[in-house]
């Protein structure tokens, strides 16, 4: 038990809410997310077949043409589990016709437009189907800016953006989804052998319980320093979440009247619902 | 005093005056129905919380006539309603308002804003700055608008006045998900708090919380009240809408303070005294007005 555990009856009755009221308010009755076969897209998934209902939740998978074939083997069994629709986009030719034509062969690059592909893929999909897209990232991937902007970032609600990363696999077991998810190493799947801890340089569960005393329980340096944590981690750590604040916030706009927006222009989303 | 008082926990839609105020009249309308001497609602319960710049707009005056239908039915049961008051001056402010006998017999000012964290009051609002009981036909009450409840001044000036009731409208989020037991941090953290100023003050104590989300926060509801030994007498589990039916009498109150004389052996000029001398020796530095 440390205090990163959280009570999954709680959570999951509290984020069910979340998601039925804050659709609820604009008339929407349904969701559509991004199914990768990952244990963040299905832990939103299955929150969201409590919310809606099963037939009301549209998983989308959106394989590249160097995706894992067993990713989408492992989505197809988040939704036969949670018994949603499925509907397969392959992003390839949309991907390859801006790829090709622009010779991109940086990895970095390739994996944001696949992911901004996709979000262009769901945003459309969402007017067909006529629900809210569902967000998939967690607070460990926001914070540390490890996402695409524009990309796997965007997204109209999102369930899982207060729970490290050790928390989604918690509330995954309470939800009891396929061990298969919730056991294989995290992956973007952007290129072939990608894990997430490789690429980061550091494992969720060590970062989590960083960030859970650096972000939540405001501890300092020199506290996180005397309580074990290497010194070295907690700047690469600190630095990370400093240099990605861009990614967490609107555009900046410059100011020039009286009433800006983001500035001082203050209405919530919830204004007059 | 005996007094049937009806806790009517809302979902608040942000803003909506019109909308929020037909639900108190329907809740209200209901209670009077069952019996209720007075019901109560939450902080801000007829124009939702985190109102940033519609703080403003939504605001009234005591004489608008949006509350001249509250003001009605308080003929049939006194009624308690949170709103943005504004004063003949035009200062904004976290009002409480209740209505009995047809007239707003009183307004209690939130004393203290809350300006941390996510919250912002004091960019929007005026402070109170008084803390006077409620002179109702059905017993004397003193309101302490959420934070105004974690402060010390508000319950020991409820204990001093002899207060037969504290009555809490709060909009207070939900927050904390880490405790095995399925509360709510935030839920069990008000408990401790309003059921020791239960037992401290020796007073009735009813909490009215609010739920629904706005932009991703959830209230955490968990109305509740407390008899003047602190026990908890009846409470609304989870996060739904709801009301909740509570029994006040002055026989309890009575047996709290014969078992336990706390106000008749209580020392107050020996604060007053210290309070004085601080006051004296360089006032209250870094705390705002």
């Amino acid at each position: 038990m440390s205090n990163l555990d959280l009570s999954g009856e709680l959570s999951t009755d509290l984020l069910v809410r979340f998601l039925r009221a804050e659709a609820g308010k604009f008339g929407f009755k349904r969701a559509l997310l991004g199914l990768s076969g990952g244990v963040d897209s299905a832990v939103s998934a299955a929150l969201a077949v409590r919310a809606y209902g099963a037939e009301n939740v549209l998983g989308v998978m959106m394989p590249y043409k160097t995706s894992n074939p067993s990713s989408e083997a492992d989505a197809r069994a988040v939704a036969e589990q949670l018994e949603i629709p499925t509907r397969k986009i392959d992003i390839s030719e949309m991907a390859d016709g801006y790829l090709d034509d622009q010779a991109v062969e940086d990895r970095m690059r390739r994996g944001n437009v696949m992911a901004r592909c996709r979000m262009i893929a769901l945003y459309d999909q969402s007017v067909e189907w006529g629900g809210l897209v569902l967000g998939t990232s967690n607070k460990t991937e926001i914070l540390l800016g490890y996402s695409t902007q524009w990309g796997d970032s965007a997204s109209a609600l999102n369930p899982l953006g207060d729970l490290y990363k050790h928390q989604v696999f918690q509330l995954a077991q309470h939800l009891e989804l396929p061990e298969v998810v919730i056991n294989k190493a995290p992956s973007a799947d952007l290129f072939e052998g990608q894990t997430d801890e490789e690429e980061l340089g550091f494992s969720y569960e060590e970062v989590d319980r960083l960030l859970v005393k650096m972000i939540d329980e405001r501890w300092t340096e020199e506290e996180l320093v005397a309580a074990g944590f290497e010194s070295s981690f907690i700047k690469l750590v600190a630095n990370r979440i400093a240099a990605n604040q861009y990614k967490r916030l609107p555009p900046i706009i410059a100011k020039l009247g009286p009433r800006s927006i983001t500035h001082d222009f203050r209405y919530l989303r919830s204004w007059g619902h | 005093m005996n007094c049937q008082i009806h806790l009517v926990q809302l979902d608040p839609t942000l803003g909506n005056l019109e909308a929020n105020l037909e639900m108190h009249l329907v809740e209200a309308r209901s209670a009077a129905e069952k019996g209720a001497d007075c019901v109560l609602f939450s902080e801000l319960s007829l124009t939702g919380y985190f109102l940033k710049d519609q703080t403003a707009e939504v605001a009234m005056k005591l004489d608008d006539e949006r509350l001249a239908e509250l003001a009605e039915l308080s003929k049939s049961t006194s009624i308690g309603a949170g709103f943005i008051e504004r004063a003949k001056d035009g200062q904004i402010y976290n009002a409480y308002g209740f209505w009995e006998d047809g007239e707003l017999i009183s307004v209690h000012r939130k004393v203290h804003l809350v300006t941390y964290g996510m919250f912002e009051e004091h960019r929007d609002l005026g402070a109170g700055c008084d803390f006077t009981p409620i002179e109702s036909k059905h017993g004397r009450f003193l309101v302490l608008t959420c934070e105004d409840a974690w402060h010390m001044q508000g319950p020991l000036l409820g204990f001093h006045a002899g207060v037969d009731a504290i009555l809490v409208p709060s909009a207070s989020p939900a927050r904390g998900v880490t405790d095995q037991s399925g509360t709510l941090s935030s839920i069990q953290s008000w408990q401790r708090l309003l059921s020791s100023w239960a037992l401290i003050t020796q007073t009735w104590v009813c909490h009215i919380n609010r739920v629904g989300f706005e932009d991703g926060i959830g209230f955490g509801g968990g109305s509740r009240a407390f008899d003047p030994f602190g026990q908890e007498v009846t409470a609304l589990e989870g996060l739904d809408v709801g009301s909740l039916k509570v029994q006040l009498d002055s026989a309890s109150l009575d047996r709290a303070r014969v078992a336990l004389p706390l106000r008749r052996d209580d020392r107050p000029w020996i604060l007053a005294r210290e309070l004085a001398k601080r006051e004296d020796a360089g006032g209250w530095e870094g705390r705002s007005e």
